[in-house]
């Protein structure tokens, strides 16, 4: 195992050369929060956050993307025929991903790249993209990354894990990705590896140790679907929802989207958006049936794809990473951790 | 507010043991700082889970839309109004509800006070008007005057305009606020200038329709940014659809809106809703004499005709 | 092998054998030209169209099985997922046949023999044609829903595959007469001696009528052979002949994994990625539509 320590002099100059070879992307304060997006030259990301607004997800999956374009222009001769477009799938760089959000995107990994059915935008972006994670020292109260199966230093899903140890950082080497990028980085300074080991599991359990959020899933894959499906406490967890899709495009794993065209004139464009199984269109039939007509259908469907569906189809736990967005953002209060745990206990 | 609360709960309980109601509408503990969650109690035990403090700035109104059950619903002004509103609009039935009013002290700005401060806040504290914020190694005061949602800051109708039981004395209206002073700034700038606010405005919007959500008016079965027959608004993050969006939603609530915050709350993106919907707010007050949700002897403006009806707008 | 290992390994081997061939974009339609649309109802909401490809290499690369589906496609408007009306044994064209409901099928409907759309496919699993080699089969249709029924009679009828099952039975109904598909088709399929074929309607005033009338479920009953365990139903209708016909099959001793359904849902990618579509954990257009009652009874009830 590799470890580079580098001062916060070189951080910024190693970026500043990153910029020739790779897009780099980092949170930044914008207003009043932080999010991520593509740096301009010379900008640095703050890491001065606890985690951004909404998850990097859309760093390889846009909340709105165009796949294919066309013309209806009858006269041109491959007028109706739809085309792919070219697309940058140069190397990326996300910095200052939390470990929660970098485990994300192998939840999602099965569905976007199953054995039958390749996405190829999500995975040229993925595979383009090389993932700097930063070491969580303050996780906040409605973190439960932990009992979510990933962790504040957790490296699954990480090519870098850069730790901040106040004067400088240490940076833990995890895939020949993230070797590549520190080349190009042109940071170089090998430290002994079992001294840092040590520190970085020193300052692992320490945020560990802050990690305060109790939830259990171990009982999940052992419920019966339909049982759950049916249970009563449906109507008492759903009731203040108000079906927006703020949970589903704050969260990192959620993963579903919408594919629409647009027309311009002659020109157009067929696209996909995110879209929420919060919203009664997202099934809705065009005889007018709708299978999850009522909110508590809605409700039921995101909390069991989460925690029962997609623990039994991919046995590769949770859908869910523990970064708390959702409880924080929710407008209602409604709590993915007290849902957990009613459907976890359930039935005794 | 504790008095509030001991009443709220007494008063729940006597509907629910003399079966006026089926269900009562009202706020549980939340799990986070500055959060309650609306719930219901069809039981003494689930009555006993309600609390009453400055985090109760959701609109209960929201979820009475369409239901059939005899409900009893707690209601601040604001709350009050829309059920008004409801009423009219055949969204609900009066004989199915026992409106339990609750004067309003107004609620707090939970937005606000989470920008206040670089680190996560982990508990906030009310103690008459104080509001005491808690964090790792850190402890703030602040008064609660000070971190006011806006809509409350400048209500002028925090008593229930109807209640069927009531959990205390009404408290003092406030008088000789400025309603409209952010409203006026944005009439009096350029066109061009009132454009770019507006794009900024909105710049963070996810089109998560938070805030239509949380909006008890907007109950339409299927909204018009949702319609595909014709489509008029596309679904991608196009400004111009942002933009759409947010204009048609507000110009669909004027005449009912009754600036009780709901949407602004809602925003995860801490977008100024309100900014749209005071506009035309305002213009219902200056143009009709009309604030909603507050009779239900009248009909609003927008879908009544009065040969007095203003027409100087009409060039 | 029972039904349900059957669907494991078919999709299994459909795995296998997409891998052979190089899939580059799967959102990605063969553009195809209308060759012919056929008006098939009285009301003229339901239209046949024949689909010809436009580079000659994507037939071969389309090749489908009968009970499998596809994404329409229409430049401007979306997609729109139909199942296949042709047999894999027909050749040079495909053939679906829509129901005017909603925004893409509209359009669709108001397109016009040579006009150039795109098809996506195939989609989804298909009924289990290897289980049932050498059993009979009875086909139950119920109005529009007959157009994968269609492909499966017209597949097992070709010569070289009629040997392969025994005793071949179709009950298919519709409200009126003029509301039935396939007519020239029906009326040829009632004169041979190789299949049983009970045509209804729910009523009519035709004198010339020959055929039944009598809800498809009261048809199944007089009609359909007593089931066991080498007879398999294929049941595909609107939701009520649905629900009446299940306990006709259960009265016929019909065991609930030889009751195969094919199930709708609103779709948009088709092949298991954008999540709406689902039933518990299983998507229906890519781990169905075509299910067992017995798969159907352990999934939770939302369709």
């Amino acid at each position: 195992m590799k470890f580079i320590k580098i001062d916060k002099e070189s951080w910024a100059k190693g970026l500043e050369r990153l910029d020739d070879s790779f897009r780099l992307f980092g949170p930044v304060k914008q207003d009043k929060f932080h999010n991520f997006k593509e740096l301009d030259k010379g900008e640095l990301p703050d890491l001065s956050l606890l985690n951004t607004r909404l998850s990097p997800k859309s760093v390889v999956y846009p909340q709105s993307e165009v796949m294919f374009e066309y013309t209806l222009d009858e006269n041109k001769e491959d007028h109706h025929i739809l085309k792919e477009i070219d697309k940058d799938y140069s190397p990326r760089a996300v910095i200052g991903i939390r470990p929660c959000d970098a485990k994300a995107f192998l939840v999602v990994k099965p569905n976007f790249d199953a054995p039958e059915y390749k996405d190829p935008y999500w995975i040229k972006s993925y595979e383009a993209t090389t993932f700097v994670g930063y070491a969580c020292d303050t996780p906040c109260s409605t973190c439960f990354c932990t009992p979510a199966g990933c962790g504040p230093f957790h490296e699954e899903g990480l090519d870098l894990l850069l730790v901040d140890t106040n004067d400088h950082y240490l940076i833990k080497v995890i895939t020949e990705k993230g070797e590549n990028f520190l080349s190009a980085a042109g940071w170089g300074a090998e430290v002994d590896a079992d001294a840092a080991s040590d520190q970085i599991e020193t300052m692992r359990h320490t945020a560990e140790a802050k990690i305060t959020s109790r939830v259990s899933t171990d009982e999940l894959k052992d419920k019966n679907i339909t049982d759950l499906f049916e249970a009563s406490f449906w109507e008492e967890a759903a009731f203040a929802c108000i079906n927006c899709g703020t949970c589903t495009y704050a969260c990192p794993t959620c993963w579903c989207f919408d594919i629409q065209d647009e027309t311009y004139g002659y020109y157009g464009i067929r696209m996909r958006n995110w879209d929420s199984c919060m919203y009664p269109l997202f099934t809705l039939h065009g005889s007018g049936h709708n299978p999850r007509d009522t909110k508590i259908q809605r409700v039921r469907q995101r909390f069991m794809h989460k925690l029962k569906y997609y623990v039994d189809k991919y046995e590769n736990g949770i859908q869910c990473v523990g970064c708390g967005r959702c409880i924080r953002l929710c407008p209602v209060n409604i709590d993915i951790r007290r849902v957990c745990e009613l459907m976890n206990s359930y039935g005794g | 507010m504790s008095a509030y609360i001991d009443k709220i709960k007494e008063i729940s309980n006597r509907l629910l043991k003399e079966s006026k109601v089926d269900m009562v509408i009202g706020f549980r503990k939340g799990t986070v700082p500055m959060m309650n969650e609306p719930c219901f109690a069809k039981t003494p035990q689930d009555v006993d889970n309600f609390v009453w403090d400055s985090n109760c700035g959701i609109n209960l109104a929201n979820y009475l839309t369409n239901r059939e059950e005899k409900i009893g619903i707690i209601a601040k002004g604001c709350d009050s109004r829309n059920i008004v509103t409801h009423i009219i609009e055949n969204k609900i039935k009066r004989d199915r509800l026992v409106i339990i009013g609750v004067p309003c002290k107004a609620m707090i700005d939970r937005h606000k006070i989470e920008t206040m401060f670089e680190t996560e806040i982990q508990d906030v504290i009310e103690a008459d008007d104080k509001i005491i914020v808690k964090g790792d190694g850190f402890e703030k005061t602040l008064n609660k005057s000070d971190v006011l949602q806006e809509n409350c800051a400048i209500c002028i109708h925090r008593n229930p305009v109807k209640h069927d039981e009531v959990v205390g004395d009404p408290v003092e209206e406030q008088k000789d606020v400025d309603r409209y002073e952010d409203v006026r700034k944005i009439e009096a700038m350029p066109p061009e200038e009132k454009w770019r606010y507006f794009d900024d405005l909105i710049s963070a919007c996810i089109r998560c329709y938070a805030c239509r959500n949380a909006c008890p008016l907007c109950y339409c079965h299927t909204c018009f940014v949702d319609e595909s027959r014709p489509q008029w608004v596309g679904k991608s993050q196009d400004p111009i659809d942002t933009r759409t969006f947010h204009f048609l939603r507000a110009y669909h609530c004027s005449g009912r809106c009754t600036d009780c915050g709901a949407c602004e709350r809602a925003c995860p993106m801490g977008i100024k809703v309100r900014r749209f919907t005071k506009k035309l707010e305002k213009d219902c007050l200056d143009l009709f004499g009309w604030e909603a949700g507050m009779t239900l002897e009248e009909r609003p403006p927008l879908d009544t005709y009065r040969s007095d009806d203003p027409d100087e707008f009409i060039k | 092998m029972e039904v349900d290992d059957f669907i494991l390994i078919e999709q299994s081997s459909m795995v296998n054998s997409k891998r052979g061939i190089k899939v580059q974009n799967p959102y990605l339609p063969y553009p195809v030209r209308i060759d012919e649309i056929i008006t098939e109802t009285e009301d003229k909401n339901l239209k046949t169209f024949k689909l010809v490809f436009i580079n000659p290499d994507d037939e071969e690369k389309f090749a489908y099985k009968a009970g499998q589906f596809a994404e329409l496609s229409v430049a401007g408007k979306g997609e729109i997922p139909i199942g296949i009306a042709s047999s894999p044994t027909e050749k040079g064209f495909l053939m679906f046949t829509v129901n005017k409901v909603g925004l893409v099928t509209s359009y669709l409907h108001a397109m016009k023999a040579g006009d150039i759309m795109g098809i996506r496919g195939p989609m989804g699993n298909w009924y289990p044609w290897d289980i049932m080699e050498g059993k009979n089969v009875v086909i139950i249709g119920g109005g529009f829903a007959f157009t994968t029924l269609r492909s499966s009679i017209v597949y097992m009828l070709d010569p070289a595959n009629r040997p392969k099952f025994n005793e071949l039975h179709v009950i298919y109904g519709a409200r009126t007469p003029g509301m039935l598909l396939y007519k020239d088709e029906l009326a040829e399929w009632e004169k041979r001696d190789d299949m049983n074929m009970h045509i209804t309607v729910d009523a009519t005033d035709d004198p010339d009528w020959k055929y039944n009338i009598g809800f498809v479920p009261t048809i199944t009953d007089q009609e359909a052979p007593p089931g066991d365990a080498d007879t398999y139903a294929i049941v595909c209708g609107p939701p009520i002949m649905i629900k009446f016909t299940q306990p006709v099959l259960d009265k016929l001793n019909y065991s609930n994994d030889h009751i195969i359904m094919s199930l709708e849902m609103r779709m948009k990618c088709g092949i298991g990625i954008c999540g709406r579509c689902n039933i518990g954990k299983e998507f229906v257009c890519k781990d169905g539509p075509v299910f067992t009652l017995d798969q159907l009874n352990m999934m939770p009830k939302e369709y």
